[in-house]
């Protein structure tokens, strides 16, 4: 049942030439962040650059899953590799989850070709695990055309899967109360793509219509310079719509190809520069007892967190 | 950032029993897992599949339908086929105690039966994690 611990290097050549095992134990050591991978990733990082990801947002129940479902099903037709990286809130209590859009991509487990992993946000803001983006890269060198990051749209800081993804579509639903929750999320702007889900119910017309006219009034602006984002329909019960969505897919990466490409690049490439300073700065810290050293003297009220904050940066900076 | 236990559940076959599948999966989100749960009427392929992409832990099969010695030996060769000898495999559910016996046998590294207190639940897989050791 045991079997001796495998450098995660060595996982490399493994995880190149497609094998689930070590795709799969690489993405779990990325993810509890074990100091052993990071070397590994470093090489993965430069290896990876190959995959177009698609980053899908919506409100809860606003029927992502299902949609990302049947949207791999046309991208295999189209005989692409397809990895699914699906994220849940993790509970603020336990700091457990309960992974569940699995549940409604049954249907392709069996595809040899298609990987779908489940990831909880372990209390990263903003919808997005902290992981999420080395799990993209070694999917990226696991040989995946195309990786979907399925995230949780509750509106607090969706940007983080736009800076993460080459492509962003964001659902809105009909007949979850509001006409356009994505709106109240805040979410609207990051879009690359709109999508209006379940179509098949005789609300969707008006939320498509509402959707239309609100992008027509300004709200949002486009990520990508030059590209002006559709606003789709999709049934997934009816299975509609999803070859004009996969379209719109192959369009927007052919408007990425230009300099508006670079310019996204480029951001996605700050965004990761930055996410990696924060972890190793706060592991850093934490290691070296700075916290530990001036909490109990905020708490005493000797000194403030703002005083406090500026010696813990002052004395980082000199290093 | 340590590493934190994940948990694939499963029913497999027929059984539409799942009100215990549900009740052990939140008990474990609330014991502080990651808790993958992949829904009624699974194959053993399907299965072992998810729990290989997921690479859990801990695999965990709920069978109240008489099955298991048919799933159970399933499940070992597929997990010996994908290359994964190291995962965890529990049982829980309804069987009697002569299954039990070969289960173990046959790798099964815990069965935990009907009435098993949650606490129970999640300090007997944090122990199977724990004494496997790192991966
Ligand atoms: C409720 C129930 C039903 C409900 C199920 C509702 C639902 N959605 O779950 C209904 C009425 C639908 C039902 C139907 C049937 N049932 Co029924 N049902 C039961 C009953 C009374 C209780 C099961 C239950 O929910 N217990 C409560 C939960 C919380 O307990 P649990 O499931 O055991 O889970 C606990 C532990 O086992 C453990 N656990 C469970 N899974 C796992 C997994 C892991 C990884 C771990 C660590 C732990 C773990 O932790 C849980 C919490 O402590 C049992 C009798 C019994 N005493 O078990 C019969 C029983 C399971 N049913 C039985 C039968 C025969 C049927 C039917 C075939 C009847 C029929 N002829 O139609 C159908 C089959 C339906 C189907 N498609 O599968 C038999 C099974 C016999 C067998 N295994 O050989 C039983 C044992 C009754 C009996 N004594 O004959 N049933
Ligand atoms: N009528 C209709 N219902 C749908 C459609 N797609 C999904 N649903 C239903 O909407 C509900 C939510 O679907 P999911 O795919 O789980 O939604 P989600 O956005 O992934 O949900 P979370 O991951 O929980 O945020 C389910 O009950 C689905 O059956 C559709 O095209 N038409
Ligand atoms: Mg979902």
């Amino acid at each position: 049942m045991s079997r001796p611990y495998i450098p995660s290097i060595d996982m490399i050549g493994p995880a190149s030439a497609g094998e689930t095992w070590a795709i799969a134990r690489l993405i779990s050591r990325a993810e509890a962040g074990v100091p052993e991978v990071r070397s590994a990733m470093g090489e993965i990082y430069r290896r990876a650059g190959r995959a177009h990801v698609i980053g899908i947002t919506g409100v809860p129940g606003s029927g992502k899953s299902t949609m990302v479902g049947k949207l791999v099903r046309k991208l295999r037709d189209q005989g692409q590799r397809v990895a699914v990286v699906a994220i849940d809130p993790s509970s603020p209590y336990s700091g457990g989850s309960i992974l569940g859009d699995r549940i409604r991509m049954s249907d392709l487990v069996m595809d040899p070709h298609v990987f779908i992993r489940s990831m909880a946000t372990r209390g990263a803001v903003g919808g997005m695990a902290h992981a999420a983006l080395d799990v993209v890269d070694v999917l990226d060198i696991g040989g995946f055309d195309k990786i979907i990051i399925e995230t949780v749209g509750v509106g607090q800081d969706e940007v983080e899967i736009a800076k993460s993804s080459h492509t962003t579509v964001v659902v809105s639903a009909p007949g979850l109360g509001d006409e356009i929750q994505a709106i109240k999320a805040g979410i609207l702007e990051i879009a690359d793509i709109h999508v209006v889900s379940k179509c098949d119910r005789s609300d969707a017309n008006r939320t498509m219509t509402d959707l239309k006219m609100m992008l027509k009034d300004g709200v949002g602006q486009a990520l990508t310079r030059g590209w002006v984002p559709p606003v789709l329909g999709t049934s997934s019960l009816n299975e509609e719509g999803f070859d004009d969505l996969v379209a719109a897919f192959d369009k927007h990466l052919t408007a990425l190809d230009g300099p508006a490409g670079e310019a996204r690049r480029a951001q996605i490439s700050a965004f990761r520069l930055k996410k990696a300073t924060e972890t190793l700065m706060l592991e850093r810290l934490r290691r070296d007892g700075a916290f530990d050293t001036y909490t109990p003297r905020v708490a005493a009220r000797e000194t403030d967190p703002y005083a406090a904050a500026t010696a813990i940066a002052d004395a980082f900076s000199r290093i | 950032m340590s590493a934190q236990i994940r948990v694939l559940l499963a029913k497999v076959g027929l059984d539409g029993h799942d009100r215990g599948v549900k009740v052990v999966a939140r008990t474990l989100r609330d014991g502080g897992m990651d808790v993958v749960y992949t829904g009624l009427h699974r194959t053993p392929e399907e299965v072992v599949t998810a729990a290989v992409q997921e690479d859990v832990d801990i695999l965990g099969v709920s069978l109240l339908s008489g099955v298991q010695m048919t799933v159970f030996p399933k499940i070992f060769a597929l997990l010996k086929e994908k290359n994964v000898e190291d995962m965890i495999v529990v049982a829980g559910g309804v069987m009697p105690d002569e299954d039990v016996v070969e289960l173990k046998k046959m790798g099964v590294a815990e069965v935990l039966l009907q009435d098993t207190p949650p606490q129970q639940i999640i300090d007997t897989l944090t122990g199977l994690v724990e004494a496997r050791g790192a991966r």
